[in-house]
Parts: structure tokens; C-alpha cells; sequence
């Protein structure tokens, strides 16, 4: 068997037995300051939807960015997909970060190029050819509600738009797992149920979905996994759980 | 990498400078102000030192020989002088020759009277040097050849020159390597700032994946499409201002048109263009580079 093949089968025995994500005793402490992150482990298993919530300051952002691989953890291991985040080089980053939709609370869109771009961008770091681009920006788009409207700029569009955009682009690469950070913080709630609803929808097709939020009322509304954060520690995960509220 | 990304990489290359009017504008001006300044200094020291040489050029040495030496002799020292390497011209002077040539700086009376030719056993080398801070050496070195009388030459005609080419090679190499080196920051400069504002394209960029090079490649292409064009501007600019303020100098200063010889615009542009475009694009390659190499460790 050859060597990559025998990698490929022994990530995917760790994902059965650990989960697509694994946090091992994992901490992460900056130079200045109390550490953001303080022993956590965390299962996260293949297909599941987890809410991760808790106040400013709880390292939920923290945890996204050690998923992400922008951040190292301090100590403890982190594994996506059955890899090892911190023995990635520089170089293999973007390979890894391939595998992975991700969506912030501010869109992160490329504002000088119109919706099919921004899409497309995520095709053309792939090297998709051209005439699957064409195919398959359009499919994604109408998935997310905006086949109409893939010539306009993303500053024309509303806050709902721009995140659908955002999330259109972060699942036309068929991501195994999708991060959403904060994805209804500067939606109303109309908009903001359409994305989770998409969000739900994404996730019955087998995509593993981790949403960071502060939305209550969404968390309290959906009963999916919830795993609430304080100070850099796990203090609940629940499997059917709600928004723990600290007042 | 399939050639559909690396076309993509030079498209968005060029797009970018369009995308971002202000910085492309901002940065175009900058390089070609300072190329431009850059340009015309070099071509007033250009132009310096074409005059110096020429005045070089004319400086010689006058060889004159003992009574009575046999012409073939004389032919020996010349073919012996010609052989130095210092030496660039050799032109004989006969008596004769001489003589006429000091008749036709006088009125036509002056030669009345001489029957003979005055200048008899003046026959003489005028020796001319390519470089006249060798004429001392010249010098004694033909003054200890047998049947060499006397050795003319003009010291201090030759040590002002001398001096004068070396302190505007000195002054001239000063000034350019500041020149460059305030272009080179002030570009670099512009080109940080430019690439800096867009540091948040570059970290989506690398978020959803795109390696260093997909990232880089049309910021660099971009920096160095400006840096070319940036070059090119002052080019033309200096083709076209340098040959009206030469002829606008002939026409209007009829005196310095006689004892001046300008420079033709296709000599200053041979050693500018490559220059400029080198620096343009270089400095756009570089400052891109690094720049964007600053934001890549997301």
C-alpha cells in the first residue's frame, strides 16, 4: 500500500474512534494575559451540528483560530480530520484550510469583485477547471438563494446577502467541515434564521457544522449540540442542550 | 500549476491596478517623479562629462627633434609614440606645414619678407592622449628618447581637466546613489502602504485556502506593471523635454552653440532606459514581494 494511502486510512480510523475534530488537552496561552484556552477536550463526531457559545472572553474565538490553524495550540494536540494541526508547515496550510468552509460575522467578502468572483475565487485556488466553475458557482449560488444575482457587487447587496455569499463560497469546494463564526451577529432575525436554516440544511447533506454564537434564542430554538465556554474552560456540553445563561 | 491559473494570476494582476485607481495612480507618480529627476541629472552630468572629454580630446603634447635628424628617425619616434597606449593620435608636422599653418592665423602680408620658411627644423609629432592624466608619464618618457629636443606640453590645461572629470565622476556617483536610494524608499513606500490597505483581502485569500504563490502573484505582477509604467513616463517625458531645452539653449545662446557640443537624446536614453526600467520594475518586484509576504502568515 502505498504511503499516502496508508496516512489516508489510519485519519479515518482516528476519525471514527475520535471524532473529525479532537481537541486533546488542549491550551493556548498569548504572551500577555490569562491563557484564552485552559485544558479543553473536545469530540466533535463527523455529520454533527455543535453550537459553540459563552461570554466575550471565553476563547470560543480562540478555538476557531486553532481549528483554522492560525493559531498553535500552547500545549495539547488539536486533530482535524485526523491530523495534527501542529505539525503542519507553513506550505501545507492551504491544502489542509481546503477542507474546511469558513464564515465570520463580517463576511470577509472581496468587495471589488461581484458575487460570481467571490465564489468562484474559492474554485480557482483549487485549480477547478474553468468550465466546472461555470457549472458549479451557479448550482451553489441557486442553493443559497442568490442565483439572481451573481453580477452584483457584494456592497450592493443586504447583510443577509453578503453572508449567503460567504457561505455559498465556503461550500462550493464541498467542504467536510463548515466553521461559522459568529454568522448572524450583524444579521436581523429574519436573515438570521435563513442561515441557519441553510446552515441545517448543509449539515443533513453530511457536512460537520460548528457555529460560534451569542444568539439565545437560536441556540434555545434549534436543541442541537451545545458546548458552552468560560474563562478558556468547557463548562457544559450538552447533546440536545440551550443557551446557558451566566445573568 | 495549470496554465488556466497562471493566466488568471496575470489577469487579476492587471485588474488590481485598475481595482485600485488611487494607490496605482499614487504609486505611477511617485516612481516616475523620482525617475524623472533621476533622468535629468543624468542627463546634465551626462552632457558634463561629454565636454570634458572633448576638451580632453584636444589636449596634446608637441615632440620636437634634434637638428639634423634624418627623416627616418622621426618616423621611428612616430611609429614608437603611436605604440603607447596612452596615445590615441599621432599627426606629423613638416616644416613646412608649420610654417603654413602659422601663415593662415596671420593677415596676408605677414609672410612678406621671409623668403625662406622661418620654421626650418620645426617639423614636430602633435601627440594626442586618451587619457590626459597620463601626459606626465608621456612626457617623461619622451624626453629620454634620443633625438627627442624638446617636449611641449600643457600641465595645467591637463591637471584642471584631469581633476575636473574625477570630481564630477565623484560628485555625479554621489548624487545618483541618493537619488536612488531616495526613490528606492520612497516607491518601496508607496508600494507598502498600497498593499498594506489590502492586507484583509490577503488574509481571505489565505483563509479559504490560497497558497502564497496564488496570493503573491498578481500583487507582484501588479507592483512591477507599475513600476514599468512609472519608468516609461519619465522616458518619454525626458525624449521630449530634453531635445526642446537643447534646441531652445542653440537657438537662443548662439555663443554657447559654438563651444558646446550637447548630447543627442538617443545617447542619454540608451543608458536610461534600461536603467529606469530596471529600477521601476525592480523596486515594484521587490516592494511587492516582501510587502505581501508580511501578511501571508494567516
Amino acid at each position: 500500500m502505498a504511503k499516502k494511502d496508508l496516512i489516508r486510512k489510519r485519519q479515518e480510523e482516528f476519525v471514527r474512534e475520535n471524532g473529525i475534530i479532537f481537541l486533546d488537552n488542549v491550551s493556548k496561552s498569548y504572551s500577555t494575559g490569562a491563557p484564552a484556552l485552559n485544558g479543553v477536550t473536545l469530540r466533535i463526531g463527523k455529520g454533527e451540528f455543535v453550537f459553540v457559545v459563552g461570554d466575550s472572553g471565553s476563547g470560543k474565538s480562540t478555538l476557531i483560530k486553532l481549528l483554522l490553524r492560525e493559531l498553535i495550540a500552547t500545549s495539547g494536540i488539536v486533530y482535524v480530520m485526523g491530523g495534527d494541526l501542529g505539525k503542519l508547515r507553513h506550505r501545507q496550510i492551504p491544502r489542509f484550510r481546503r477542507n474546511l468552509g469558513v464564515v465570520f460575522q463580517d463576511f470577509r467578502l472581496l468587495n471589488d469583485r461581484n458575487v460570481y468572483e467571490n465564489v468562484a475565487f474559492a474554485q480557482r485556488i483549487v485549480e477547478t477547471p474553468v468550465s466546472d466553475i461555470r457549472r458549479n458557482v451557479p448550482a451553489v449560488l441557486a442553493t443559497v438563494g442568490l442565483a439572481g444575482k451573481y453580477k452584483a457587487k457584494t456592497r450592493q447587496l443586504s447583510g443577509g446577502e453578503q453572508q449567503r455569499v460567504a457561505l455559498a463560497r465556503a461550500l462550493v469546494n464541498r467542504p467536510s467541515i463548515l466553521l461559522a463564526d459568529e454568522p448572524t451577529g450583524n444579521l436581523d432575525p429574519k436573515n438570521s434564521w435563513e442561515i441557519m436554516k441553510l446552515l441545517e440544511e448543509i449539515n443533513d447533506k453530511g457536512t460537520t457544522v460548528v457555529v460560534v454564537t451569542h444568539n439565545k434564542e437560536i441556540v434555545n430554538s434549534m436543541q442541537r449540540r451545545v458546548v458552552t465556554m468560560k474563562r478558556g474552560v468547557i463548562i457544559s456540553d450538552e447533546e440536545k442542550g440551550g443557551y446557558i445563561d451566566e445573568d | 500549476m495549470k496554465i488556466s491559473t497562471l493566466f488568471y494570476t496575470l489577469r487579476q494582476g492587471v485588474r488590481n491596478i485598475f481595482r485600485n485607481k488611487l494607490f496605482s495612480l499614487a504609486s505611477i507618480a511617485t516612481i516616475a517623479a523620482c525617475l524623472f529627476l533621476f533622468g535629468i541629472f543624468y542627463a546634465i552630468v551626462a552632457n558634463f562629462q561629454s565636454m570634458v572629454k572633448t576638451a580632453q580630446e584636444g589636449v596634446s603634447v608637441k615632440v620636437f627633434f634634434e637638428d639634423d635628424t634624418p627623416d627616418e628617425r622621426i618616423k621611428e619616434i612616430g611609429d614608437m609614440i603611436t605604440r603607447r597606449v596612452e596615445v590615441s593620435e599621432v599627426v606629423y608636422i613638416s616644416d613646412e606645414q608649420a610654417w603654413e599653418d602659422m601663415k593662415s592665423g596671420y593677415p596676408p602680408d605677414f609672410a612678406e619678407g621671409f623668403y625662406d620658411n622661418p620654421l626650418e627644423g620645426m617639423s614636430n609629432y602633435v601627440v594626442y592622449l586618451t587619457d590626459v592624466s597620463m601626459q606626465s608619464a608621456l612626457v617623461t618618457w619622451l624626453e629620454s628618447v634620443p633625438d627627442v629636443r624638446k617636449v611641449n606640453r600643457s600641465e595645467a590645461t591637463a591637471t584642471t581637466l584631469s581633476g575636473l572629470n574625477q570630481l564630477i565622476g565623484y560628485v555625479s556617483i554621489g548624487i545618483i546613489v541618493i537619488l536612488l536610494g531616495v526613490s528606492i524608499f520612497l516607491i518601496s513606500n508607496t508600494v507598502t502602504i498600497g498593499i498594506s490597505v489590502r492586507s484583509e483581502e490577503i488574509n481571505i485569500m489565505k483563509y479559504i485556502g490560497a497558497t502564497d504563490f496564488f496570493v503573491r502573484a498578481p500583487f507582484v505582477l501588479e507592483g512591477m506593471l507599475i513600476g514599468l509604467i512609472g519608468a516609461l513616463i519619465p522616458l518619454g517625458l525626458i525624449h521630449v523635454v530634453y531635445d526642446y531645452a537643447i534646441k531652445y539653449v542653440l537657438e537662443r545662446f548662439y555663443m554657447i552653440s559654438q563651444l558646446l557640443d550637447f548630447l543627442p537624446s538617443e545617447t542619454i536614453l540608451q543608458f536610461l532606459t534600461p536603467i529606469s526600467m530596471a529600477v521601476g520594475v525592480g523596486i515594484g518586484f521587490v516592494g511587492s514581494f516582501t510587502t505581501v509576504r508580511k501578511h501571508l502568515h494567516v
